[in-house]
């Protein structure tokens, strides 16, 4: 008999019964709450009579619809502008409030995007599953764990039995070798990953990613590659534990502390597929053939390197794909054989669940260092992910670095990348964004996004255009 | 839960790959602390040549001529033809309740996103995976015959076109077992009560750093 994934292993460790029609009963260890998804699913709870089978597995915080701007979060929840905003964020403190569940509130330190939040903490963990009603929640996975993303129905499952009912995926290894050139990040990588295998290529299955860029990679690069699992169509993304993992969660606020901790690394240390394991896909990529990537269209395949230019629809083969091409295009405003690198930046935005860590602002504030925004870039942001990381760059003085080169720096949240609050595009508008979805209309009503890396990003600010980051 | 059994329906197209979940509820409405409320804004930023808001009256805004939705002879439809990855991007259960509130009871297409699949299964709404060469036959029946409808038969696991033809889908026979009769699985689960505490039991043994861990 062949081994076990690491797939296999965090699936099996979690499975509270098997059903004769192949489904599941799978137990949840932590559940992560934003103000979005879950309103609904409280509200559930309470018509039914029902109450959460484990409030110590729960934990919240705003992220989706608080401002970023200093004046603005000044108030705290009382200070959001937008009346719908303000309730739905009210809500969210109100059920927690009822229901005795952990919430790192509006203005504590704490606060911050789901993802970023929950492994920074130590709120999330290896060998955990981990469900929000979010499906960035694969980042997590990065840990280790087995995260995904659920709707609000499974919110109100979670809550309710502490389990959700799945049917187990298949197993894809997805590995990357040999090394990343100066200038190649974590970013770049999963971009050309979702390139090679399309935004449907991970549906149905959990994909590994392994290899020696992966092993090299830093945990926040991980956490990045992982975020991004879902725009592959995977649910879930995930990295064996090793050194690397376990010095980045010792010392964590909620890590195991003293003789849990000895239990746990235990534990851990087996998080990894074994040798013989057999797996149902496997994609193997070149690590120093990736470079440094630019979306160009309006799905997160449609990606291309920085030296690329916009690919002709009229040479593509599959009628269904050459449409999609055509509406990109006329979408983006762009024309075939168009240079990548002519594509002028409108605003620029440096945050989100894929891009707003500590490693994510070091990399641009880097790239930024005594040089100016363009004057033709309308704005620049960034949004560090949550008020840890906040504290950690402004105590490293970049927050000075970004202010200097009039680009802006503000309080932690979702901000532009989904645009629920005031951060947002105007239409038209071309932004370079360190996000993960390039949708239409996702940044903004008619608004035109570019995914890049946080070093493009910044480089494209002051460039005003976009620009190979490893000749600037 | 609503339950489905069989549906005869009116054929309406998304004819187009990768629709995302921005696309068929964008975010400005996810603001809403109700379950309700959706539909008029469903594929909000194709239906309509204004930026819709929550809360804002649609009936004078301007709609546009050229989506397939907004014509006269896709009225009424509630059998979603669409394309391959259908429901890619956000988890938002949003997106269900907007289709289902618009008034469609089945979306068929080669592929869907699996949180959107599994989404749909828990709003009475059955997502149908038929190939891709099934999906462009009806496709093309559908353009060319104005009223084209299919029946959709649960519990058979078949679409049936209006000249006869039967296509078999594939579903899940828990998820079968729960839509035909329209079961609110979080009882269901409750039923197994013992075994979650055994487990949880035994995890508090074996794992004890995964309980209280976590304080204000």
């Amino acid at each position: 008999m062949s081994g076990k994934t690491l797939y296999d292993k965090l699936w099996d460790d979690h499975e509270v019964s098997r059903r004769d029609d192949g489904s599941s009963l799978l137990y949840i260890d932590r559940h992560i709450v934003h103000e979005v998804t879950s309103p609904q699913a409280f509200e559930g709870l309470r018509l039914a009579s029902r109450k959460p089978w484990r409030v110590d597995s729960v934990v919240a915080t705003p992220d989706h619809n608080v401002p970023t701007t200093t004046a603005e979060r000044a108030f705290g929840v009382e200070g959001i502008a937008d009346p719908i905003s303000k309730i739905q964020v009210k809500t969210l403190d109100d059920n927690c409030d009822e229901l005795g569940i952990v919430e790192f509130k509006i203005n504590d330190q704490r606060q911050g995007i789901v993802h970023v939040v929950g492994p920074e903490t130590g709120a999330c963990l290896p060998g955990m599953t981990i469900v929000c009603g979010d499906s960035h929640t694969s980042t997590n996975g990065a840990l280790g764990a087995l995260a995904f993303g659920i709707g609000t129905s499974e919110v109100e499952h979670v809550l309710a039995t502490q389990c959700i009912v799945a049917k187990k995926m298949k197993n894809m290894l997805v590995r990357v070798d040999g090394e990343l050139g100066k200038g190649v990040t974590p970013k770049d990588v999963v971009l050309a990953i979702i390139g090679k295998i399309g935004t449907a290529g991970g549906t149905g299955y959990a994909i590994e990613f392994g290899g020696t860029v992966f092993r090299a990679m830093s945990m926040e690069g991980r956490l990045t590659v992982c975020n991004m699992a879902i725009e592959a169509g995977a649910r879930a993304g995930m990295v064996a534990v090793d050194d690397i993992t376990l010095d980045y969660v010792k010392g964590r606020a909620f890590a195991p502390k003293a003789e849990h901790w000895s239990l746990a690394e235990k534990n851990w240390r087996e998080l990894r597929s074994d040798d013989d394991a057999v797996f149902d896909e496997v994609v193997v990529i070149d690590g120093s053939d990736i470079q440094p990537q630019v979306s160009w269209g309006t799905s997160p395949e449609m990606v291309l390197p920085v030296g690329g230019s916009i690919p002709d629809p009229a040479l593509e083969s599959d009628a269904v794909k050459a449409s999609g091409y055509s509406r990109a295009l006329e979408y983006m405003g762009l024309k075939p054989g168009q240079a990548i690198k002519d594509i002028a930046v409108d605003r620029v935005f440096i945050g989100s669940c894929t891009n707003s860590r500590i490693e994510d602002i070091r990399a641009a504030a880097a790239v930024v260092k005594g040089r100016k925004k363009a004057a033709s870039v309308k704005e620049a942001i960034v949004v560090p992910g949550s008020g840890a990381v906040k504290l950690q760059a402004e105590a490293e003085g970049l927050h000075k670095v970004f202010i200097e080169a009039d680009i802006e720096w503000r309080e932690p949240g979702c901000s532009m990348c989904l645009a629920m609050n005031a951060d947002r595009l105007g239409a038209g508008e071309h932004c370079a964004s360190t996000s993960n979805r390039n949708f239409e209309g996702r940044q903004g009503y008619g608004g035109r996004t570019h995914l890049v890396s946080p070093a493009m990003a910044a480089a494209a600010a002051i460039a005003g255009h976009f620009v190979d980051v490893r000749e600037f | 839960m609503k339950s489905f059994t069989t549906h005869t329906g009116l054929v309406a197209p998304m004819d187009r790959a990768n629709v995302d979940t921005d696309l068929i509820i964008p975010k400005q409405f996810l603001k809403s602390i109700k379950r309700t409320g959706f539909g008029p804004n469903l594929f909000d930023e194709l239906r309509y040549l204004d930026t819709g808001e929550p809360g804002r009256d649609n009936s004078t805004r301007p709609v546009n001529p050229d989506f397939p939705l907004n014509f006269e002879r896709y009225q009424g439809a509630s059998v979603l033809l669409a394309r391959k990855n259908f429901g890619c991007g956000s988890s938002r259960e949003h997106a269900p309740w907007a289709l289902e509130e618009f008034g469609f009871r089945a979306v068929i297409a080669p592929s869907f996103a699996d949180i959107f699949y599994n989404n749909c299964f828990k709003n009475g709404m059955l997502p149908i995976v038929l190939s891709e060469a099934d999906v462009e036959q009806l496709f093309q029946e559908m353009y060319a015959d104005e009223g084209y409808s299919l029946t959709v038969d649960l519990a058979e696991q078949t679409v049936v076109s209006p000249k006869g033809n039967r296509y078999a889908f594939e579903v899940d026979a828990f998820r079968k077992h729960c839509l035909l009769n329209g079961f609110d699985d979080i009882s269901l689960t409750l039923l197994d009560s013992d075994k979650i505490h055994a487990y949880e039991d035994a995890r508090k043994n074996t794992k004890p750093w995964l309980f209280g861990a976590v304080s204000q």
